[in-house]
């Protein structure tokens, strides 16, 4: 209870220690690898560089756009989080439960399935199907959080026992899916990036004035109707941002299911309270677990990458049962 | 009133007129269903054919129904039934609709299980069985474990089974990314269910576990009641929170383990069932009765559809359950908008 109650100025500190720890993550990951850089090397690469130093190359075109990927994807998905939970009023809400994530890859099955193959038909396939799924689920759910929770969960495992059909009867299809049905930030470096990034951009942005308003409708219909709140709008609002935050850190990475479900627990520890505050908390804690995943996923094992979104459930599973043990489950 | 009330001697049962409709209709869904699948197959048996095959009269093709669709037909039944009662129950504990056994990593513990079986020892059936039993039960085992002390919250242990499950998924597919493309495909397949190939020599067993399971659930049934309704109430009328919980949990546990030990992890019904049944016996709470009867349905539904929608090539029935039971699902959810 104190964690929660803490006043708005040690939580600014909070954020800020979180941020700098955010920082400081970020740049050591440029030096950890397959091939370790010494720290030194790290920030002459990126001070300046060598174009003919192999180190300062890896660091500036492998490292540095691959750390930017893991923040965007890790805040996309702390944001998310946040935002799924309180709409729904269920702690045990992630992005993916509004179809998201099940859509993607239902997409991407049939597409392959259909002769559609290569990195931008997957990128493609994969926000198509995410916003559909999303339109699907809030047709059908928008009247109250729980349909909207069971819609989604429903449409999930719809399209994921249709999808698995489909894949048992052609094992090519099937070959395909299980290398994009598990998260990895490997090889993505290069692939066009921009438009998954911007979205996320604006998914991010978004996301500060809907929270506010997130924050009356979590009271409750009445309250937030007697607070100037228009639920209906709201929810509409925090539904399109979690489809586009999910979708686009689904484009980029594929499916990492763990961290919006963890990032809100662990959020609600340290931020506590309202759901603005929440959000701030998300978007520094998401990276922070993809940044010290994705490192681990390079160094972990001596036969090569692990791909991120084992090692985020390795990261993040202990981290959530210490979190809940220690302080209890933090209701909403 | 729409309430019957049953009386003899001290005890007295309270029926909601609705659930007892609810519940005739079920049973006689499940035996048309059930005689359905008695009469389909490679040959098709009138059935004329199947009661003279039941009753023992029936001749050569009697072997064929008495022996391969009967307990098939029965295993869907009893397995279905076994599913929703445990989904109702960890739905109950939780009182929450994600709260269901394959969300709090029984079912990824049975698969890790079956993986082992299928990827280092040889994989033989009676391997599977064993190892997924010992996979679902250590994982549940370790839930309660990590959520015990301080309190048992029912939120506390489901966020415990999700990050568990989380864990034991990204371990699961790590050994399917890793493993060669038949074995992957065979792992897959059989953590999608199936009920294909059960015979008597198989079910004896399950059937008499998932039975004492049933009797000993129904004795909790009306603590489990007052349990639904909160906390405080219980105890106040009552109920002893802890050992409650503990029974409870390890008949749900029960249930699944035992279903998956036959058929493999066959998933969203525990978690569809009860929700289903509870908005068709428009009942508050997520009863047991309805939970049971309509996951008893799902199943041999699903099971006559796996057969039928390619044949001769079988589906997994958990690939057609999650599907059907989806979609009526999301049916029934639209429905409830109108009406709203």
């Amino acid at each position: 209870m104190t964690v929660r109650l803490r006043e708005s100025g040690t939580r600014s500190g909070l954020l800020i220690a979180a941020l700098v720890l955010l920082v400081v993550i970020a740049v050591l990951s440029f030096g950890v690898g397959a091939h370790g850089i010494a720290p030194g090397e790290v920030l002459r690469a990126l001070f300046g560089g060598d174009t003919a130093n192999p180190d300062h190359l890896v660091v500036r075109d492998v490292r540095l756009p691959r750390a930017y990927l893991a923040i965007a994807a890790g805040a996309a998905l702390g944001v998310a989080g946040v935002l799924v939970q309180a709409l729904s009023r269920n702690p045990l809400a992630e992005p993916g439960v509004l179809g998201v994530t099940s859509g993607a890859g239902f997409a991407i099955t049939v597409g392959v399935s259909l002769g559609l193959s290569g990195p931008f038909g997957e990128l493609v396939l994969s926000v198509a199907g995410a916003l559909l799924a999303a339109a699907l689920v809030y047709s059908v759910g928008r009247q109250s959080p729980l349909r909207l929770v069971l819609t989604g969960t429903a449409l999930t495992f719809v399209l994921t026992g249709v999808g698995l059909g489909l894949r048992l009867l052609d094992p090519e299809v099937f070959d395909v899916y299980r290398f994009w049905s598990i998260g990895s930030l490997a090889g993505r470096e290069q692939a066009p990036m921009a438009l998954p990034l911007a979205a996320i951009g604006v998914g991010l942005l978004g996301a500060l004035p809907v929270s506010r308003q997130l924050n009356a409708v979590a009271l409750g219909e009445t309250v937030a109707h007697t607070l100037g709140a228009n639920v209906a709008r709201v929810r509409f609002a925090t539904l399109a941002l979690i489809t586009l935050l999910a979708g686009a850190a689904t484009a980029i990475a594929g499916p990492i299911l763990f961290v919006g479900l963890m990032v809100p627990h662990l959020a609600r520890r340290l931020g506590g309270g309202s759901v603005p505050w929440l959000v701030g908390f998300g978007a520094v804690l998401g990276p922070i677990l993809l940044l010290l995943s994705d490192m681990g996923s390079r160094v972990l094992l001596p036969t090569g990458e692990v791909p991120v979104a084992i090692v985020t459930a390795f990261v993040g599973g202990p981290v959530l049962i210490w979190a809940v043990r220690k302080y209890g489950a933090a209701p909403l | 009133m729409t309430a019957l009330v049953l009386r003899r001697g001290r005890l007295s049962f309270r029926v909601e007129r609705r659930v007892l409709v609810l519940t005739a209709v079920m049973v006689v869904l499940i035996a048309g269903l059930g005689l359905l699948g008695l009469c389909y197959g490679a040959n098709w048996a009138s059935p004329a054919k199947v009661f003279a095959a039941l009753s023992g009269s029936g001749g050569g093709s009697s072997v064929v129904i008495r022996d391969w669709r009967l307990p098939r037909v029965l295993a869907a039944v009893i397995f279905g039934l076994a599913l929703g009662v445990a989904g109702a129950i960890f739905q109950n504990i939780t009182r929450n609709p994600l709260g269901s056994p394959d969300v709090i990593g029984l079912d990824a513990g049975a698969y890790t299980g079956a993986l082992v079986a299928i990827t280092v020892l040889s994989g033989s059936p009676g391997q599977l069985a064993v190892s997924s039993v010992v996979g679902g039960v250590v994982t549940a085992a370790a839930v309660y474990l990590l959520s015990l002390g301080g309190g048992l919250s029912g939120l506390r242990l489901v966020v415990i089974g999700i990050a568990v499950n989380a864990m034991l998924t990204a371990f699961n597919s790590w050994i399917v990314l890793r493993a060669e493309l038949e074995v992957a495909i065979a792992a897959v397949g059989w953590n999608a269910g199936s009920l294909s190939g059960v015979g008597w020599d198989g079910l004896r067993i399950p059937f008499a576990v998932i039975a004492v399971l049933l009797v000993a659930l129904a004795l909790r049934a009306q603590a489990l009641h007052q349990y639904s309704l909160g906390s405080a109430m219980a105890v106040t009328t009552g109920v002893g929170l802890e050992p409650l919980r503990l029974q409870l949990v390890l008949i749900g546990v029960g249930c699944t383990a035992t279903v998956t030990a036959v058929a493999g992890p066959i998933a969203f019904i525990a978690l569809a069932a009860p929700q289903i049944g509870r908005r068709l016996a428009a009942a508050p709470g997520v009863p047991l009765l309805p939970a049971a009867l309509t996951g008893a349905v799902l199943l041999l539904a699903a099971d006559l559809v796996a057969q039928m929608l390619l044949a001769p090539v079988a589906l997994p029935v958990g690939v057609v359950s999650t599907a059907i039971g989806g979609c009526y699902l999301i049916w029934l959810l639209t429905k409830e908008v109108r009406r709203a």
